[in-house]
């Protein structure tokens, strides 16, 4: 994919841009909001990590709002220390998809990442998800595994379909609590862990072949290997 | 240095000449027309001093105006009426005016009326004047004129009425003592602006020194604080007056300032405390593996630890200010109507299977319909801090509850655990920041949960209270009961 990465601090550009070519990205770098802009104009990305206050006169917001006044719909992550829950809204009212604080780990931006330009491509209503031989229908709210049927909780289900939706990535935690339970706070238990364990039990556990996997450090995937 | 005696006279005699010229710097700095105008006290003196001149020389000039004209409307009155009189007597009977004339100057006690009837050829007939007065033209008709009476001299209001026959009647009254007041009032007017001016300097004086009085103490109490005397207050007279008014308001201020200077040093400490020691813990990590590492795993494995460490470092400055946030009160803005019900089932059960796991017991009790006006995101916060604190404390087997209801007009949200609970004398500071009781030191936590539960409790008009569960933890937070008086109606 090619990621445009607007970010004015030299370090943690070269961290961002070295992490996303590791994973096969194609990745282009602006250290201003001009020059920003203008690559964003000029030429086509799959998504933009930017950055909110940056020099050259056009900040992240004035340089996003001006893309969507254009009619530009690339997806947008904003990456900034500006953390606090107005400043996290007006970048999202501004038609930013995602907003991350820094100080950030990496795995976590790479998921969202992923997540997003994954997300427009997946715009048209689907009423299957599959993964191997696991199968969820959507309007009969059931779900199958090697044709065995899978009694799942409510919660249980928008966990396993959150998975299911974002197969073959890596979801952290933070992704799952938001998505899942729409919390936007760190418990400071390990709440997660143990949802996703229970869901193990069920999905897992009497099948050969695991499909939910522990990434250390980031989070869990579902994966069909 | 103490002088030695025998320089004491020249030492005093110095002093002196020091003060003196003190003194003199003192009065020409006062009296200096820039430093004069540039304090607002003589201005406000200046104004009073212009203000009370005006008011004296207006009311002066209306006394003098109003009493003579009221002295003038008088005297031509009682002329015209005796006049009248005199006349309708002639017309009866002419002989009889000249015996009505004596009888009238006669029974005239105070001796200021003038009458004087003479002849075509101006001869006097009748009246208490020799001669007719030169100044007096047949063709006058009011006049005043200077008199001689028996050898005083005086001032007279006249009239002049002819009569048939050629005769003139001439009446009038003595106006000396209308010239008198006049005379007194011109000479108060003359004095009076004198008067008027070192009348007005006293008061302006008076005004600016209590203005100075009420300003100094303000000044003084304003330069205190800022050089950090925290505990200085304005003056309250209890007068009730403007000047009490704005000092209650100043000291609101200074107890608001105080209060959030308080809460800064207070998190400074604890930050200087608390978050050195897991970025020395850190530090300790990547130098010693730096050093000591025999291989990759090794620093791999310190790296990692390391990185933890910092991740722990971060989530305290983000719950740091996001308590530091609440409590400024900007979150105001994104309240809403929530009804709490809903949300603490979902976080009810979001936290049972943690309990299952640590086989523990989560039980609840709470109305399907509890609605608040607040912060949702908040509020969930602050029940999941409550709940990751009981779980964490609960040990294997424990029951921990949360219920819900309302209590007058108050909504209680209450947890309560099992676990060793917090001793009495630690309770009330068991919300400030970074505290950790002897019991909690052993387990994970940043000591912040509590303190953000009741900075959220605080800012929805709650509180926090912390009993005690018998053994465990009781923690209850409070929050107003939704209705239409503190929460806008929702729109649907």
């Amino acid at each position: 994919m090619r990621i445009l990465v607007v970010e004015d601090d030299k370090d943690v550009a070269g961290f961002i841009v070295k992490g996303l070519k590791e994973t096969g990205h194609v990745v282009e770098h602006a250290d201003n909001g001009r020059d920003g802009l203008f690559l964003a104009a000029s030429e086509n990305f799959d998504a933009i990590v930017l950055d909110r206050m940056l020099p050259g006169g056009v900040d992240g917001l004035r340089l996003l709002e001006t893309l969507r006044a254009q009619g530009n719909q690339i997806p947008v992550l904003f990456l900034s220390a500006m953390a606090q829950v107005d400043d996290r809204v007006r970048g999202l009212k501004a038609g930013g998809d995602d907003y991350m604080t820094k100080p950030f780990a990496f795995s976590e931006l790479l998921a969202r990442v992923e997540a997003l330009t994954r997300r427009g491509k997946t715009e048209a209503p689907t009423t299957k998800l599959t993964a191997s031989d696991l199968e969820m229908d959507l309007l009969s709210r059931s779900v199958r595994r090697a044709g065995q049927k899978i009694d799942l909780q409510p919660r249980e289900f928008r966990l396993l379909e959150y998975l299911l939706r974002h197969a073959g990535q890596v979801v952290t935690r933070t992704m799952l609590l938001e998505g899942v339970w729409d919390y936007h706070f760190d418990p400071q238990t390990n709440v997660i862990d143990v949802h996703v364990s229970r869901l193990r039990q069920k999905v897992d556990k009497p099948f050969p072949t695991p499909l939910i996997h522990t990434v250390r450090n980031a989070g869990y995937m579902l994966r069909a290997d | 240095m103490r002088p030695a005696s025998a320089d004491r006279p020249g030492w005093i005699a110095q002093q002196v000449q020091w003060l003196a010229r003190r003194a003199r710097m003192d009065i020409w700095l006062v009296f200096h027309p820039r430093t004069l105008l540039r304090s607002a006290g003589v201005r406000f003196g200046l104004i009073y001093a212009g203000l009370f001149s005006i008011s004296a020389l207006a009311l002066t000039a209306f006394l003098w105006w109003s009493t003579a004209g009221l002295l003038d409307r008088q005297t031509d009155t009682a002329i015209s009426a005796d006049t009248q009189g005199l006349v309708e007597r002639f017309l009866e009977r002419p002989n009889s005016l000249v015996e009505t004339i004596r009888d009238r100057l006669a029974a005239n006690v105070d001796d200021d009326a003038i009458y004087l009837l003479a002849d075509a050829s101006l001869q006097p007939v009748a009246g208490n004047l020799e001669v007719w007065p030169a100044m007096v033209t047949s063709d006058v008709e009011w006049m005043e004129i200077p008199i001689d009476r028996a050898g005083v001299r005086g001032l007279a209001r006249i009239r002049q009425i002819l009569l048939p026959g050629g005769f003139h009647l001439l009446v009038g009254r003595d106006v000396q003592a209308r010239a008198q007041l006049r005379r007194i009032l011109g000479d108060a007017l003359i004095w009076a602006p004198s008067i008027v001016v070192s009348l007005g300097v006293a008061g302006a004086l008076a005004v600016r020194s209590l203005f100075r009085i009420t300003i100094n103490d303000v000044a003084a109490t304003a330069a205190a604080f800022s050089r950090g005397d925290l505990t200085r207050r304005v003056r309250v007279t209890g007068m009730g007056d403007e000047f009490d008014r704005l000092a209650e308001e100043i000291n609101n201020m200074l107890d608001r300032v105080a209060g959030l200077m308080d809460g800064v040093r207070q998190v400074s400490n604890a930050i200087a405390h608390d978050l050195r020691t897991p970025i020395t813990r850190a530090r300790a990590r990547l130098e010693d593996a730096s050093r000591n590492a025999r291989n990759e795993a090794d620093l791999h494995a310190a790296i990692e630890r390391a990185q933890s460490d910092l991740d722990g470092i971060v989530a305290v400055f983000q719950a740091l200010l996001r308590i530091a946030e609440i409590e400024a009160g900007a979150r105001r803005s994104a309240f809403a109507r929530v009804d709490l019900g809903p949300l603490l089932f979902d976080l009810v059960e979001l936290y049972s299977a943690v309990a299952e796991e640590n086989g523990q017991v989560l039980l609840h009790d709470i109305p399907p319909i509890l609605p608040v006006f607040g912060d949702r995101d908040m509020l969930q916060q602050a029940v999941a801090n409550l709940l990751d604190n009981a779980l964490k404390f609960s040990p294997p087997g424990g029951t921990i509850r949360l219920d819900a209801g309302a209590v007058g007009r108050m909504l209680e949200i209450s947890v309560a655990d099992q676990g060793p609970g917090i001793p009495a004398e630690d309770r009330a500071r068991a919300t400030e920041r970074f505290f950790r009781g002897e019991s909690a030191r052993n387990t994970p936590g940043s000591g912040l949960g509590l303190s953000l539960v009741q900075a959220v409790a605080m800012l929805h008009g709650g509180t926090l209270r912390l009993e005690d569960n018998r053994p465990g933890l009781l923690a209850v937070m409070t929050l107003p009961v939704l209705t239409v008086a503190n929460g806008p109606q929702t729109r649907s």
